[in-house]
């Protein structure tokens, strides 16, 4: 069963078509990575997974969950907000500027919606979150408070504070794009330790040369659709000009 | 008149002037988050019904809203109200003055808060109401209690605007007196309790502050 499927999606805003009959599954343990320009519609696509946005039309299922589907009209419908917030527990979302909760210490970051959401009990949570940070590398920052960490670090606590939901699936939305270029590698680190341990992940991410080897699947895409996809080497041998065009607009950037 | 039954007549009145501060804080305080919700719903006519309520408050002096709180229903329905209805008039009307300032220190406060906080906490999966309460309101208060705080101080002067409708709260009395007795000894009294009573509040406001800023 996959994790995720989309199927058709269509959004716009106002006159403005951002995703154009786009699909898009995840099967369990699976790494896609989407790359693609800016505008390219892959945030927005990332959103309407996460149920930030609402899709116009096509249909969205999260393992044997129906979330959205289209009536004979073609505009989606959502399921209800209790089977919605089910739904919530199967993912979880690492945003590119942490969006941690400021007057929260590292460690309520990461037990608050695991005690008071699901509902665990406190000394389980904790314990849990304490070697979850462990392994973020964040060992002694418990009681310390997000403007007392470097970026790296508050997207290392967000990424515990999503992993402590134990989601099927996490996604990534440009997850390094708001840190000083030093502090990526400690980032892309911790995610590429998550693709060892087969942790399902979906990465939104303009690096390429960590796409290239975090990916099962590369996905890009431009102009709201999804041009190619394929393993991971079309990074290195596009098929299409389109993806040529871009991935030689960065490598000259980055030179 | 002994300087000192001045100075116990007058603190009986300051009583009454400390009661009219914290029942008008203790109503004007959750009714101005109220007011700020109903100025930010999506239901149109709502929105428009709290904004005229709010240009209303801010637009008029507040003496006069004293006045009409308290002569309206006479003047309005001819209802009989009974004794104790003058120091309920000055609470309405302090109460839904406040309020409407509140709200609009409320609402900057609430928009101030970025949109990744309840995103957040919606993927969460945080209820509404619990990401208001546990994630918005508490920075929220902390945004906006340097703006709460001068509305608190000027609370305190405002009180005395009750003697409009010769409620016997602490200014009241101190006229009475000065017309009385043909000296200006109640008024310096008044001021200097009026001047203490701030220094409590900006005192303990203070504290709050910077009880607040464990966190940037």
């Amino acid at each position: 069963m996959s994790v995720l499927q989309m199927r058709g999606i269509r959004k716009s805003f106002g006159e403005l078509e951002v995703l154009k009959d786009i699909s898009l599954s995840v099967e369990e343990g699976e790494v896609v990575a989407i790359i693609g320009p800016s505008g390219s519609g892959k945030s927005t696509l990332l959103r309407c997974a996460t149920l930030l946005e609402t899709v116009d039309g096509g249909s969205i299922t999260y393992l044997d969950h129906a979330v959205a589907w289209e009536e004979e009209d073609g505009a989606a419908v959502y399921a209800p907000a209790k089977e919605l917030r089910e739904v919530r527990q199967v993912f979880g979302l690492v945003f590119q500027n942490f969006n941690l909760f400021p007057h929260f210490s590292v460690l309520r970051n990461v037990t608050d919606a695991p005690m008071r959401v699901q509902k665990r009990p406190a000394a389980e949570v904790e314990q849990e979150a304490l070697t979850l940070l462990k392994k973020m590398g964040l060992e002694g920052r418990e009681k310390a408070y997000p403007f007392q960490l470097s970026g790296g670090q508050q997207q290392r606590v967000a990424i515990a504070r999503a992993l402590a939901m134990n989601p099927r699936l996490l996604f990534f939305d440009e997850p390094t794009s708001a840190l000083d270029p030093e502090l990526t590698g400690e980032v892309l680190r911790v995610i590429r330790r998550l693709a060892e341990e087969k942790m399902t992940m979906v990465i939104v991410t303009h690096e390429m040369g960590f796409a290239r080897q975090v990916a099962d699947r590369v996905i890009f895409m431009d102009k709201g659709v999804i041009v190619e996809q394929g393993g991971p080497e079309i990074i290195d041998h596009p098929v299409h000009a389109r993806t040529r065009a871009f991935l030689n607009k960065l490598e000259g950037e980055e030179a | 008149m002994t300087f000192r039954t001045m100075v116990e007549m007058l603190l009986g009145g300051m009583g009454k002037s400390i009661l009219i501060y914290v029942l008008t804080l203790v109503g004007a305080l959750p009714l101005g988050l109220l007011v700020a919700f109903g100025r930010m719903s999506r239901v149109r006519p709502l929105q428009l019904f709290v904004k005229f309520y709010i240009s209303i408050m801010r637009g008029t002096p507040l003496m006069l809203q004293l006045l009409v709180v308290f002569f309206g229903p006479y003047y309005l329905f001819r209802a009989n109200t009974g004794t104790g209805y003058r120091f309920v008039a000055v609470i309405i009307g302090f109460v839904l003055n406040y309020a409407a300032y509140f709200a609009e220190i409320y609402r900057g406060g609430i928009n101030a808060i970025p949109a990744g906080q309840r995103e957040a906490a919606q993927v969460l999966g945080y209820s509404r109401s619990r990401t208001f309460m546990t994630i918005i309101l508490p920075q929220v208060i902390r945004h906006i209690l340097p703006a709460v705080t001068n509305e608190m101080i000027t609370l305190v002067k405002d009180t005395s605007l009750a003697f409009a409708i010769s409620y016997s709260e602490m200014f009241t009395l101190a006229k009475k007196i000065a017309a009385s007795q043909t000296t200006m000894m109640p008024f310096v009294i008044a001021g200097v309790f009026y001047y203490i009573f701030n220094f409590v509040v900006a005192f303990i406001m203070e504290r709050c502050e910077k009880k607040l800023s464990y966190y940037r």
